[in-house]
């Protein structure tokens, strides 16, 4: 049941003896970059100063500004000949973050999310499409390789034509996918077009759902939908892509690879760390890289570490799905709203159908929040004070939680923009 | 008796009722009675048609949400009080009308008026016993317009 059982039950004294030892390691190959070479001069950090865990704090953390102001090479530790890969983040918003790897790097990684998706119970027999972008994406390769490694049969379908990926599916008796968990939604209506139920006409029997925050309830929902088991994936291109924390079959929380990676939760506000259990920041510290080691990077994704032990037996700590992003916060009369704290509680409300979207306007001064939400096909019975007691619990059960009154409107299946990629949820048309 | 309605869940914007129509015009299907009732920015459009198992299924694949739903299509008298007589007896049974609208069939002579209720067999079996006249969806398709015969 376990990919390499020495290191994924390895005690906690000795799991945290080898991350100090690998750290004073990456501490010392840091040094080797124009940026972190620079800094540490200018503070005086030598790896000799490092003689506990604790002492990560006396470094200073790296942000995604750092990585893109010091773009292409300021964080690069060894030769450019070393490195076999790159990998560029998924970031909308400035220049694109890349990331370099070289052959162990590639070869660590491919272990990590081979070592998730074992995990999960995936093995050689199993058949893999992987249905995400393959490019600079880290989404698709990283899963690739790692199925691969276990040396399952591995489709590698790509992203987007939906009807192609359900026709692949039932031709090569696909059992395992790797999917965003908005697509995932959006698939099943394309199952529905074709008449295909993935129950009972396809293998699939687990998934895992990446890239994008989602809800427990969207998870049970997706489950529910396909009759398979959907296991949560976290990861970020700069540190790796997945693989960097998974779920196990208990499915509660997902196991952070600690013999990779060491972890920190801070206050997002004051930058002070957080003891396990307190949700804040999840900031990271790669422990085997080789050709880009990061120090303390600041991920933006908001969590917190589950203190108590897996019932799994693995020793790495878990951590919970991902709340929200530090940067997809929206602020509205100011209170702190996460799409993914509305969509969990739209997927609670049955009536409810896959698709929503989040517009932010302003008038005047006041800012409003409407929420246009797609109904469930079947939920449908004819009667129009039906939809309208759906609408008035949509709002009463939203401004129980978020403090806000949205403005709900309901509107019909399949009729917002459906993306293949990442679901766009929030629209801000606040203009100041 | 039993007639059907075809509930169209519809968000309130130019086009939607154009889209609508324009399927079943494809579909040669005949729309016999049609309301609409709106909440703001979405309502639920309710057609009686010949064919309303065809046009489910046609507008269903269009991506449409539709509901079939069981009406009861009285025939009343298209004179004063004609109506009042159908909905007093409704009144007096203590039955609930959810939604109604009613089309001529026969000037000065018949109506039809179709009933959504809240108890559908008890509203049958009362108006059977009070000897209204309710059609099917058969008989409803059948039904002339009032201005092929009289014009």
């Amino acid at each position: 049941m376990y990919w390499g059982r020495e290191a994924e039950i390895m005690l906690r004294e000795r799991l945290e003896a080898l991350q100090l030892t690998r750290l004073k390691e990456t501490i010392k190959k840091a040094k080797k970059s124009p940026y972190y070479g620079k800094l540490f001069d200018n503070i005086g950090l030598v790896p000799d100063k490092i003689n506990s865990l604790k002492d990560i704090e006396k470094a200073p953390f790296t942000t995604k500004n750092d990585l893109r102001e010091h773009w292409p090479y300021g964080f690069l530790a060894v030769s450019r000949d070393e490195l076999i890969r790159m990998h560029s983040s998924s970031g909308t918003t400035g220049r694109a973050t890349v990331v370099f790897h070289t052959a162990k790097d590639i070869e660590e990684w491919t272990n990590l999310v081979a070592r998730s998706m074992y995990m999960t119970g995936m093995r050689k027999t199993d058949v893999f499409q992987n249905m995400m972008t393959y490019g600079l994406f880290t989404g698709g390769l990283g899963f690739h390789y790692g199925a691969e490694k276990i040396g399952a049969l591995t489709i590698p379908s790509g992203a987007g034509n939906s009807k192609r990926q359900i026709q692949l599916m039932q031709d090569f008796d696909t059992t395992a996918i790797h999917i965003i968990p908005s697509y995932a939604l959006h698939l099943f209506s394309v199952f529905e077009e074709v008449n295909v139920d993935p129950e009972r006409d396809t293998k699939l029997r687990i998934a895992f759902l990446g890239a994008e925050p989602h809800s427990e309830k969207m998870r049970k929902r997706i489950e529910e939908l396909y009759g398979f088991k959907a296991y949560n994936s976290y990861g970020l291109s700069e540190m790796n892509g997945p693989g960097v924390a998974f779920e196990c079959p208990s499915q509660g929380g997902m196991h952070i690879w600690e013999d990779n990676f060491l972890v920190e939760i801070i206050d997002p506000e004051t930058l002070e760390p957080l003891p396990d259990g307190e949700e804040g920041e999840l900031v990271l510290t790669t422990l085997m890289r080789e050709g880009m080691p990061l120090l303390r990077y600041r991920t933006n994704d908001l969590t917190r570490i589950i203190p108590e032990p897996c019932e799994c037996g693995r020793t790495h700590r878990r951590i919970e799905r991902i709340k929200g992003r530090t940067d997809d916060m929206m602020i509205l009369k100011g209170v702190n709203i996460f799409p993914v704290q509305i969509e969990k509680k739209l997927m609670e409300i049955s009536g409810v159908g896959n698709n929503f979207l989040i517009i932010l306007e302003r008038e005047g001064f006041n800012d409003n929040m409407i929420i246009r939400v797609e109904v469930q096909k079947e939920f449908f019975s004819g009667n129009l004070k039906q939809l309208e007691n759906l609408r008035h619990k949509i709002v009463e059960e939203l401004k129980s939680d978020i403090l806000i009154t949205p403005r709900v409107e309901l509107v019909e299946p399949g009729s917002l923009p459906k993306s293949e990629g990442k679901a766009e949820r929030v629209i801000d048309n606040r203009k100041d | 008796m039993t007639a059907y309605q075809l509930s169209i869940f519809a968000e309130n914007k130019p086009g939607r009722l154009a889209k609508i129509t324009q399927l079943l015009a494809n579909e040669k299907i005949n729309i016999r009675a049609t309301t609409i009732s709106t909440s703001g920015d979405f309502g639920v459009i309710n057609l009686i048609v010949d064919d309303p198992k065809q046009a489910h299924k046609v507008l269903s694949k269009e991506g449409l949400t539709v509901s079939l739903k069981e009406v009861i299509a009285v025939v009343i008298d298209d004179k004063p009080g004609g109506l009042d007589k159908l909905v007093q007896v409704l009144a007096g049974e203590n039955i609930n009308i959810e939604n109604a609208y009613g089309f001529v069939t026969e000037s000065w002579k018949n109506a039809i008026f179709v009933v959504e209720v809240d108890q559908l067999e008890k509203t049958r079996e009362i108006l059977k016993k009070k000897g209204f006249k309710t059609l099917d969806t058969e008989s409803l398709s059948a039904i002339e317009p009032f201005h092929y015969l009289k014009y």
